[in-house]
């Protein structure tokens, strides 16, 4: 889908990259030496907690097991190379950035640290991270975990963020790779149940990160990132939210349907679905008023969070029950 | 530069020594421990 020709930020968007960047590459980002914690946080550190966390349930709910240094390792190489791949992201939007409130205090924008740096940074820590995968998980976790780098860093980030309106569904996929990584890495092989983990977060990220867009959506339209919201309009955005969620929860049901998981992730996704299709169905047929406070937007946003902990939490508990002969608990059978 | 930005040009810079020298070791244990993992793995 390509941006649309009536879209209010035409102008805006022709010019993706030509807002001004006020503290770029200043004489103090030349001469001092950039403090390490601005490193840190160019692997978006608050992001790198749902992805560490999904990689684990990957790991933790896959049959077999892993020494716990492998398993560690594993971990680590997918929070490397997501912190990597982060690492490139803000060097290529670091113009963006600094024309949005929300991130323009970012090293890059401040010119706290020089643009290159931030650069090299990235892309060392992105090879460091499939290396370490491949020596100590196995090629097939590594290769998946590169796939995942270069779709984030480079599809998402370079190519179609700046270009799509479904720049969400896309970046989804990025951070659909964590658990189907971290079960390959046990495993050594790709079957269904690593794929409806991805299938689930690459769904659910379009309903949880439009609900943000619909009250952010300023911020978008000024630095021209075709954001839903901003090129198709409220309407069909909220009309997206509801059509996600629909194909979502079957596929959040899936797992379980297949006899991948217990009656207790299945019945923690049945009541978590219900609720999640509960406030998208407020989102997606609701018109906003005069000075909407946007309250059902604000509350599928924080919701769908919890919602994915308490899903992976339910199916790492699951299968954990499981592998300890707890199966049989019955307590939604 | 001034004497306060060349004390803490200093002090950043021994910051990045200590985290560099930490990353370092850190990873030469890691290496360590996955080379014993493997082996006693493939021994086994």
């Amino acid at each position: 889908m390509s941006v649309s020709a009536n879209s209010p930020v035409e102008a805006d968007m022709s010019e993706p990259f030509a807002v001004p960047a006020p503290a770029l590459a200043t004489q103090a980002a030349r001469s001092m030496p950039t403090d390490w914690r601005d490193f840190l946080t160019l692997t978006k550190p608050r992001v790198l907690t749902l992805v560490i966390f999904t990689g684990i349930c990957g790991l933790l709910a896959a049959p077999g097991s892993i020494h716990p240094v492998l398993g560690f390792t594993a971990i680590l190489a997918i929070a490397m190379g997501a912190g990597g791949s982060a690492a490139i992201n803000h060097w290529w939007e670091a113009d963006i950035d600094a024309g949005m409130k929300r991130t323009a205090n970012r090293p890059l924008p401040t010119g706290r640290m020089r643009r290159d740096d931030a650069r090299d940074f990235g892309i060392f820590l992105s090879l460091v991270s499939v290396g370490l995968m491949g020596l100590a998980n196995g090629w097939l976790a590594a290769s998946i975990l590169a796939v995942a780098v270069v779709y984030y860093a480079v599809v998402y980030t370079m190519w179609l963020k700046p270009r799509t309106p479904q720049n969400i569904v896309i970046g989804g996929g990025a951070g659909a790779f964590p658990p189907m990584i971290g079960w390959v890495a046990v495993t050594g092989e790709i079957t269904a149940m690593p794929i409806l983990l991805f299938a689930i977060i690459f769904f659910w990220t379009p309903p949880h990160f439009w609900a943000l867009a619909l009250f952010m959506k300023s911020d978008y339209a000024k630095v021209g990132i075709p954001m839903l919201p901003v090129v198709a309009g409220e309407q069909a955005t909220r009309r997206q939210i509801l059509l996600y969620t629909i194909v979502l929860t079957p596929i959040v049901i899936a797992p379980w349907a297949i006899g991948g998981t217990g009656a207790m992730y299945g019945g923690t996704a049945v009541v978590l679905s219900a609720i999640f299709f509960g406030y998208a169905w407020q989102v997606g047929t609701r018109t906003k008023t005069e000075d909407d406070q946007m309250l059902p937007e604000k509350r599928l946003f924080k919701f769908s969070i919890l919602y994915l902990f308490i899903l992976f939490g339910a199916l790492v508990v699951d299968r954990v029950a499981a592998a300890q002969g707890f199966a049989g608990l019955g307590w939604f059978a | 530069m001034t004497p306060d930005e060349e004390a803490e040009t200093k002090r950043r810079q021994k910051a990045r020594n200590w985290v560099v020298g930490g990353t370092l070791l850190f990873f030469v244990l890691l290496f360590y421990a996955i080379t014993i993992v493997r082996i006693g793995g493939q021994a086994g």
